[in-house]
């Protein structure tokens, strides 16, 4: 391990929880890299260091994303390279043990998304029990993980039914979304009463997120369905390129950059006065898995597949333009093609957030590949957001040869969890 | 990024943390911390060192007795191997007291004081005796479980037999629809057990095997080897009558056997565990009893067995584990209240291929929520 490396693994505490959990993932990883870099160093150095591990003397360039915060961690942060979604259904009528889930929910996260073991840790006290934590994600780095909790509409209203006393509280932009033309959504990849996004640099550290958290939930919800994802197909970081999609273009260039505090606070976080206290500073996610049909689109022409974006392949420029975010002239793109029609410029100035990840779930028994789009967007006002921008492209959009949203579903995602001791939906729930 | 392996780092760090005690933490210099022989074990923390009276004291009930005499707040941890927390206290601020109590299994651990609260403290090593002490006393509670649990396999196994033989007199005079009517009652008091069953390694092999779980070669004997022939072909002929025989002769050896079987308090607390994966195995998918579609009959008596491991093993463990009590009862109640639902008034249950898609996954999540806290009943009986 060189110096570089031991600077990526340099501990970086953020509240008092890292404290608690004594010897942390990330911490053993810093130990070993501090080792080897004094391994010839006299027995006093090393014993220095054990005692100031914190100040051990590498630059901290943290491998961890804050927990606590204003804004839930997973929305305009950086994006990762991995996904792993899930969406929940609450099995049990009982409010307190869905709170107490949730406060358990908030210290696992606390813990994984700063590189530590869950509770007791992958070695449990006891040989005869089964360890708290789950084990794969021991000696990986933290990976950047976040975890964004959001709450479906039916957590509030399910069947005519208020489940847990909160229908007062379901904010009038967490409509039931409505259905778009030639969506064919199965019920399977749709909705679900909670959901978790857990975005990692290293697939394995995501699963492992979701895994616990779902192992720590039973009882009080089941997963209904969940989406592996690679491949960010878009970014919040405005200076990178933009990644390609699995059709192989660039989509998405015009995001919400995460350090556009005023685009965020216009487009993203929902505000004082918008409709329900308890999500100001929280947003609206779009969960949309969208199949593109992989083999035809690749035996379409480039001409085809380039007016069907309105942009280069190679380059990503738009139409009449040489470079990916040269400003595009959107009367020189075709009229039902996806940037124009998707472009804030054409729909006054209408802009969201987006978090999407390429998927391939194998095949679908056909020889075809089961591939496209996990689509995630977040937003201030759902209504006023994602799905006027849906209709518009539903009905227009020459994609939509290509792709059919096969799945779906609509969540609040609350504000960060500022500080310990906090949890996620307090104030939903408290 | 080669991120180690937390073995190998945990090694490593153990290595530096000794170089840690040697140089940093020597107490034979000082001779301001009282080596006692007994009561409680004074540490000493202040912002540069983490002194204990003694290093070395029997398993059993350990009294930390810890000054603050530095300046930043402190908190003292006793680590076991790969820095488990044992106990811990925080927030012990300068000039201050606090006393740790635990019990303490024999073995080596660690003591560190975290002058600031940060970082991996100043580390002693310690070591726990055993048999200095009056050994840890097994609780009586315990022994008497494992022997009411014996008591109950036994039982299982007696009133098994008659019910097989009846069974299996049916085989043998070709009585196909008999045989059928009494195959998932054979079942029940081996789908208690069953864990027990399974400890004597080779019955279970005989007598509850089903056909994708036969090695190349291996004769397929027992229950379900019957149950197809009832089942799938309608009719009984000499090797069924053949096999039918032989499953009273493996079950009256598993009757014999049950006195012998080991069992303790951790393992009846896993067997209940155990009998749940079965369950979200092979019964929630209807691969258990896949022609005759009896598995709810068996589903329900693994859950009637685990519960009775369980109902066993209470007084402890809601002593030890109150809140995990409380969740097993409650779910105990809604899994055999599910289960109810599906049983008619002759003590039979649906048949499972009427079972919906919607209803599997209600079982399936009665059954998760149900096995997960069920994991952790061990725990809650280990004698600390």
């Amino acid at each position: 391990m060189d110096a570089e490396n031991e600077q990526q693994a340099a501990p970086a505490e953020h509240g008092g929880e890292a404290q608690r959990a004594g010897l942390s993932r990330r911490a053993v990883i810093g130990w070993a890299g501090a080792g080897v870099a004094l391994g010839a160093a006299a027995v006093g150095t090393v014993a220095a260091a054990t005692m100031s591990s914190d100040e051990s003397g590498a630059a901290p360039q943290a491998p961890d994303v804050p927990f606590y915060g204003e804004h839930q961690a997973g929305i305009s942060t950086p994006v990762q390279d991995r996904l792993h979604f899930a969406a929940f259904d609450v099995i049990t009528t009982d409010r307190d043990a869905l709170v107490k889930m949730l406060k358990e929910w908030t210290k696992a996260a606390a813990a994984m998304t700063g590189g530590r073991e869950v509770g007791g840790g992958a070695v449990g006290a006891v040989p005869e029990s089964p360890p708290d934590d789950t084990g794969e994600a021991l000696g990986l780095p933290a990976s950047r993980l976040t975890l964004t909790i959001g709450f479906g509409p039916t957590l509030f209203e399910k069947d005519g039914q208020d489940r847990f006393g909160l229908k007062a509280k379901r904010p009038e932009a967490l409509v039931e979304l409505p259905k778009f033309k030639g969506d064919r959504l199965e019920a399977g990849r749709s909705g679900g009463d909670l959901c978790i996004q857990a975005c990692a640099d290293d697939p394995q550290v995501a699963v492992h997120a979701i895994r616990n958290l779902a192992r720590i939930g039973m009882g009080v919800v089941n997963v209904r369905w969940s989406q592996l994802g690679f491949g960010k197909t878009s970014s919040t970081t405005p200076d990178s390129q933009t990644p390609r999609n699995l059709m192989g273009f660039k989509d998405g260039t015009h995001n919400i950059a995460g350090t556009d505090a005023d685009a965020l606070a216009q487009h993203v976080w929902a505000a004082p006065g918008d409709g329900a206290d308890w999500m100001t500073g929280g947003s609206y996610l779009v969960a949309r898995r969208i199949r593109m049909t992989i083999e035809t689109w690749d035996r379409t022409s480039l001409k085809e597949q380039e007016d069907v974006f309105g942009r280069t392949k190679i380059e990503g420029a738009p139409y009449g333009k040489q470079k990916e975010r040269d400003t595009p002239d959107l009367s020189a793109m075709p009229a039902d093609s996806h940037v124009r029609l998707a472009h804030p410029d054409s729909n006054s100035g209408l802009m969201i957030l987006r978090r999407g990840y390429s998927f391939t779930d194998g095949s679908d028994g056909l020889g075809r590949l089961d591939a496209g789009l996990f689509f995630l967007a977040y937003q201030r006002d759902t209504r006023k957001a994602f799905v006027p921008l849906q209709t518009k492209l539903a009905a227009n959009d020459k994609l939509n040869e290509y792709i059919t949203h096969v799945g779906s579903a609509h969540f609040a995602c609350p504000p960060g969890v500022r500080k310990p001791g906090e949890w996620w939906g307090q104030t939903l729930f408290g | 990024m080669p991120a180690p392996r937390r073995t190998t780092a945990a090694a490593f760090l153990v290595l530096a943390v000794a170089g840690a005690a040697l140089v940093g933490c020597s107490k034979k210099d000082d001779g301001k911390v009282s080596a006692d022989s007994g009561g409680p074990v004074q540490v000493n923390a202040t912002d540069s060192a983490c002194e204990l009276s003694r290093t070395s004291f029997p398993a059993g009930h350990v009294e930390l007795a810890v000054a603050n005499k530095g300046s930043k707040v402190t908190e003292v941890y006793v680590y076991a191997a790969g820095d488990k927390i044992v106990t811990e206290r925080e927030n012990i601020g300068p000039g201050t007291r606090a006393t740790i109590n635990a019990e303490i299994k024999a073995g080596t651990y660690e003591v560190a004081c975290k002058p600031g609260m940060t970082g991996d403290g100043i580390r002693q090593k310690i070591t726990v005796t055993a048999g200095s002490a009056a050994p840890v006393k097994a609780d009586d509670r315990l022994t008497q479980a494992v022997s009411d649990y014996r008591k109950y396999a036994q039982e299982q196994a007696d009133a098994t037999i008659p019910v097989v033989e009846q069974f299996a007199a049916a085989v043998t005079a070709g009585d196909v629809e008999k045989a059928k009517s009494l195959f998932a009652a054979s079942r029940v008091g081996w789908e208690r057990t069953e864990p027990v069953a399974e400890s004597f390694g080779d019955i279970d092999p005989k007598t509850d095997t089903r056909e994708d779980a036969l090695e190349d070669g291996q004769a397929w004997t027992g229950w379900h080897r019957i149950e197809k022939s009832l089942w799938v072909d309608g009719k009984i002929g000499d090797e069924e009558k053949t096999l039918a025989t032989q499953l009273v002769a493996d079950l009256k050896d598993w009757q014999k056997r049950v006195a012998d079987a080991e069992i303790t308090p951790t393992g009846m607390a896993n067997g209940a565990k155990e009998l749940l994966d079965e369950v979200s195995k092979n019964k929630i998918t209807g691969e258990e009893d896949r022609y005759s579609h009896t598995d709810l009959s068996d589903f329900a008596a693994n859950v009637e067995g685990a519960r009775q491991a369980y109902e066993l093993l209470k007084p402890v463990a809601s002593e030890n584990e109150p809140e995990l009590s409380k969740t097993l009862d409650s779910e105990f109640e809604k899994i055999t209240t599910l289960l109810g639902t599906y049983r008619n008034a002759d003590g039979t249950y649906t048949s499972y291929d009427k079972v919906t898609e919607d209803q599997r996954k209600a079982f399936s999540d009665a059954v998760n929520s149900l096995g997960e806290p069920l994991s952790k009943l061990a725990a809650a009986v280990v004698v600390k």
